[in-house]
């Protein structure tokens, strides 16, 4: 009884996790959908997204500012426009003037951009831990007299958030008209550029979208561990990153179904074996899938075209 | 005009928001509470400086472009074949490795000691140009390589009692191993997931030596890592049993500047062979292929080539670089540790072959020498030494992506008689 | 009966996902030589060609190169098998020069030992001078000799086309296939593309399997011609065979 509650707990924690990885997986997946190139600057963008929440979560209460609800609507409106800000200046930046160039290069490119973010922010904010407090203690806990499981506030908001962002962002892909535009240019973006479709309007809107829903993670999981430095973020995209290869890049479904897979996986890793190795589980899982099928669950192989 | 004016008033708003947002307010914790504090008018003015700035700027961007276009053209340099004589540059040579050579005997200790560490980052640097420059493969985890390098001798000598010399050429056969057995899987893959593996291989064999306490000494380290010897003299006051010091053998009073500039004079050695060696491949027909497999990876397969031995060979080739220049790190050092090795060292020795031009030995050794003796001419870059380094690499790839010094291509020249 | 056929290609289908781009493809190609393999726009031909070399893995069917089955092999293998091709939209390394492109493609006959290579040996120095000297000799037979350091990015077109076949030469291949390698061409090099492939087959006795959609060019030179549409095999026979067969002349000039 006692081991199935245990293993229980364990999955509750992955899936909470695992969602704030599919949020951070879009952005890398719809990126790469569009313009085939790895968003390295990414993870950071989720982790200045946390830190806006966190400044303006901090702000509103010492101005008196006292209902959780409206702090945690402010702060998630003003992290989602100012990291989306963000995504925007990245692309114009960084990636736009190397469009056309070598892959290698956009690649440099992207990785100098993830270094330099980091460290703007580290000297802007500086390098300690910053932290808030729970906004929502508490939950329920129920099972046996051994071991209880618990069932945080905060796990379920991080869940149903989670999936409203996913819901919503599916409609918009499905039946606005940018949201064509953006399917237009994954399919063909030349094609779609003749067509009439503004792709550099389309690109810039993927960058915003994706940093939006970043800074939705951020905002999700600053609250839910309560500290944020300007490390986070290479972790975190690093560990987005392998879920949106596990569930295919390229695929919006496939962003959630991997986050939630490499979520427990990491959860029944540092549950059962050591918290220590849990990263580890990351990386040895996107070995694996690069191996054995590098499309991932949900993709489709690429055909080189000759 | 007007449609100018919404553009630059939207980047000027972008600027602001930007700047406002994360350096306008900052998070400092007071006792066990956080607060959030605006900066002072100090820090608003500049900002207020840049919007204005970015404003014009993109407001006469046209303008500018056009002037810049007027002017500028031609004006791009490469390096200079001035080297064209045979002999001469023979000469020359000669003439830099003799002052390389004499200058320990020169320079006060601390110089030479810098100069030492300037060297490692020539070899690391030289190395990870093979496979990123050359073979244009993005390899991100290269420090994970120097890290297997560096305990393979700290390891072999505090369990076997191996000598440096002993363990260097394990060492670099060691990494090449790890170059290889790494390589194989992940080589087929297209760029960008062979640069996050690395990425993550990197990652990984840090926590593993971070928890692996049991053999690495975990978070704590290796000590006592043995500086290396001269025939078996040993540099240190008193040698070890059954072994000679240095300054004994001679009969010459202990100086431990002796030590310095032996380490000097051997990390000038390992780098010379680095240079030659790559040198040569560059000329040789594995170097041409991976220069071919960089341009076009269908044409080298509709002759022939196998892409992913040839990838293979640039990788541990390249790794076995990182490897040597491990362990001598290692034997330098007397002590290694985890920290030595995170991601910000890949990405010091990345912003150097960018700088240094992919492909470029000439340029790489320059963008070495610039990046270690920068932050120690100027203590205060030091804060700013990562952000400078990112930002080069995004300017380096937006501006000139072929380096400063772009590799002046050792063309294989058809001469008719 | 075997060595009179160089390469057969038996019941070859290709299948992408929905589309059945290749279905039931046969042919065969005798040594010395010069076929064909013609069909509109969008006919398949490149596909075939792609699972011949090797860079597609062809759902289903044979493709025998003097005998020995080629259709599990990646194309690397294929082309050290003796069968080298170009492709339609030129593929040189192109911020190489010109004879360094000659050079690469002969790597399989380089010396490649790296301690042979670091300490110059006398064999390496040797193997690199003839090397050296057979990629001047095919430079010289495509007439691009005074071009020999110059990179190959900045050939005029013409030029790159009959550079990326010396490159193929120089391979020493017993089967030269030809991607269409008369687009782009004007007529002026296209007849002397023309008179290039009918010098390879009677002076190196070179076998030429070649792709045109252009019929009037390989009616000259081809000994057989096969005609796929829709990825279907259509005719095959000699040029006046091809040339007067109803299917063909309906194909090409459409339905009705």
């Amino acid at each position: 009884m006692d081991a199935t509650l245990y293993l229980l707990q364990q999955v509750i924690n992955g899936l909470t996790i695992g969602s704030t990885y599919a949020l951070i997986a879009i952005g890398y997946t719809m990126v790469y959908g569009i313009i085939g190139m790895i968003n390295f600057a990414h993870g950071e963008i989720y982790m200045i997204g946390t830190y806006i929440a966190f400044i303006v979560i901090t702000g509103l209460a010492m101005m008196g500012v006292d209902s959780t609800l409206f702090l945690i609507v402010a702060a998630l409106l003003v992290s989602m426009i100012v990291a989306s800000a963000h995504g925007f200046a990245v692309e114009r930046v960084a990636y736009r003037p190397v469009r056309g160039s070598k892959r290698l290069i956009a690649l440099i490119s992207a990785i100098g951009m993830s270094i330099f973010l980091q460290n703007y922010m580290r000297l802007a904010q500086g390098s300690r831990d910053k932290a808030i407090p729970n906004l929502l203690p508490g939950g329920w806990e129920f099972g046996g007299d051994g071991f209880a499981v618990n069932l945080s506030y905060m796990q379920v908001i991080i869940f149903f958030v989670t999936l409203a962002s996913m819901g919503v962002l599916a409609l918009f892909i499905s039946r606005s008209r940018l949201g064509r535009a953006c399917r237009a240019c994954s399919q063909d973006r030349g094609m779609a550029n003749l067509l009439g479709i503004n792709t550099d309007l389309v690109i810039s809107m993927t960058f915003v979208i994706g940093a939006a829903l970043a800074a939705v993670a951020g905002l999700l999981l600053g609250m839910y561990y309560g500290v944020v430095n300007p490390y986070i973020g290479f972790l975190a995209g690093l560990k987005a990153f392998t879920a949106a290869v596990l569930g295919g890049i390229g695929s919006i479904p496939g962003a959630m179904l991997g986050g939630l897979i490499l979520g427990i996986a990491e959860a029944l890793t540092g549950g059962y074996l050591s918290t220590e190795y849990k990263d580890v589980v990351a990386f040895g899982l996107l070995i694996l899938i690069l191996l054995f099928r590098p499309w991932g669950i949900l993709g489709k192989p690429e055909v080189e075209k000759i | 005009m007007s449609s100018q004016l919404v553009h630059a008033g939207f980047s000027a708003l972008l600027t602001l928001l930007l700047g406002a947002s994360v350096l306008g307010v900052e998070l400092r914790s007071e006792g066990v509470t956080t607060i959030v504090a605006v900066e002072g008018a100090l820090t608003w003015l500049w900002l207020g400086g840049a919007v204005v700035v970015v404003f014009l700027h993109q407001l006469f961007r046209p303008k500018i472009e056009a002037m810049r276009r007027q002017t500028w053209t031609g004006s791009r340099f490469s390096l200079p074949p001035l080297l064209k004589n045979h002999a001469q540059r023979r000469l020359i040579l000669a003439l830099v490795i003799g002052a390389l050579l004499l200058f320990p005997f020169m320079a006060e200790r601390s110089a030479v000691d810098l100069a030492t560490l300037t060297l490692i980052y020539v070899m690391l640097g030289l190395g990870l140009n093979v496979v990123v420059g050359l073979a244009g493969l993005l390899d991100l985890g290269y420090v994970g390589f120097y890290a297997v390098g560096a305990y393979t001798y700290a390891l072999l000598n505090s369990y076997l009692g191996f000598s440096f010399w002993e363990a260097l050429p394990l060492a670099g056969g060691m990494t090449a191993l790890f170059g290889y057995l790494l390589g194989f899987p992940v080589l087929r893959l297209r760029g960008d997931y062979l640069a996050i593996v690395t990425l993550g291989f990197g990652e990984i064999i840090r926590i593993l030596l971070n928890n692996w306490t049991d053999l690495t000494g975990g978070p704590n380290g290796i000590s006592r890592i043995p500086k290396p010897t001269l025939f078996n003299l040993e540099f240190s006051r008193r040698a070890d049993e059954g072994n000679v010091a240095f300054h004994e053998f001679f009969g010459i009073p202990y100086d431990p500047s002796y030590k310095v500039m032996y380490l000097y004079i051997l990390a000038l050695l390992l780098s010379l062979v680095t240079v030659y060696v790559i040198y040569r491949l560059m000329r040789m027909p594995i170097g041409r292929a991976w220069e071919a497999l960089r341009e076009d990876d269908i044409a080298c397969r509709s002759l022939g080539l196998n892409p992913t031995g040839i990838k293979l060979s640039a990788f541990t080739i390249g790794a076995s670089f990182a490897g040597f220049a491990g362990s001598f790190f290692a034997a330098r050092q007397g002590f290694i540790s985890p920290e030595s090795f995170t991601f910000i060292e890949s990405a010091i020795v990345l912003a150097i072959v960018v700088l240094g031009g992919m492909g470029s030995q000439l340029g790489v050794i320059l963008a070495a020498i610039a990046m270690t003796l920068l932050p120690e001419i100027a203590r205060e870059f030091n804060e700013y030494r990562m952000l400078l380094f990112g930002l080069i690499m995004v300017m380096m790839m937006v501006w000139r992506p072929q380096g400063l010094l772009p590799l002046k291509r050792p063309q294989m020249e058809l001469k008719r008689g | 009966m075997a060595e009179s056929k160089l390469l057969s290609v038996r019941n070859l289908s290709m299948r992408f996902g929905g589309l059945l781009a290749v279905d039931q493809v046969n042919m065969e190609v005798r040594p010395r030589e010069v076929v064909s393999i013609i069909g509109p726009n969008g006919a398949g031909k490149t596909t075939v060609f792609n699972c011949i070399s090797g860079f597609y893995r062809p759902t289903s069917g044979e493709v025998l190169f003097e005998g020995r089955p080629m259709h599990r092999l990646p194309g690397f293998k294929i082309a050290r098998a003796g069968m080298v091709r170009t492709f339609q939209n030129v593929r040189l390394f192109k911020e190489m020069t010109v004879i360094e492109n000659l050079l690469v493609a002969q790597h399989m006959q380089a010396e490649r030992n790296l301690l042979k290579g670091l300490l110059l040996t006398a064999g390496y120095r040797r193997r690199e001078s003839e090397l050296m000297d057979r990629a001047a000799h095919w430079l010289e037979r495509v007439g691009l000799v005074d071009f020999a350091n110059r990179e190959a990015g900045n050939l005029a077109y013409g030029q790159q086309r009959r550079l990326e076949i010396a490159r193929c030469m120089v391979t020493r291949p017993r089967l030269l296939m030809l991607d269409e390698p008369a687009a782009g061409l004007n007529p002026n090099e296209t007849r002397d593309l023309d008179r290039m492939i009918v010098q390879l087959k009677e002076e190196e006795g070179i076998t030429v399997l070649l792709i045109e959609h252009d019929m009037s060019l390989v009616m000259g030179i081809s000994d057989r011609i096969y005609v796929v549409n829709q990825g279907k095999p259509l005719a095959e026979g000699s040029p006046e065979e091809v040339r007067r067969n109803p299917e063909v002349i309906k194909a090409y000039l459409g339905e009705e």
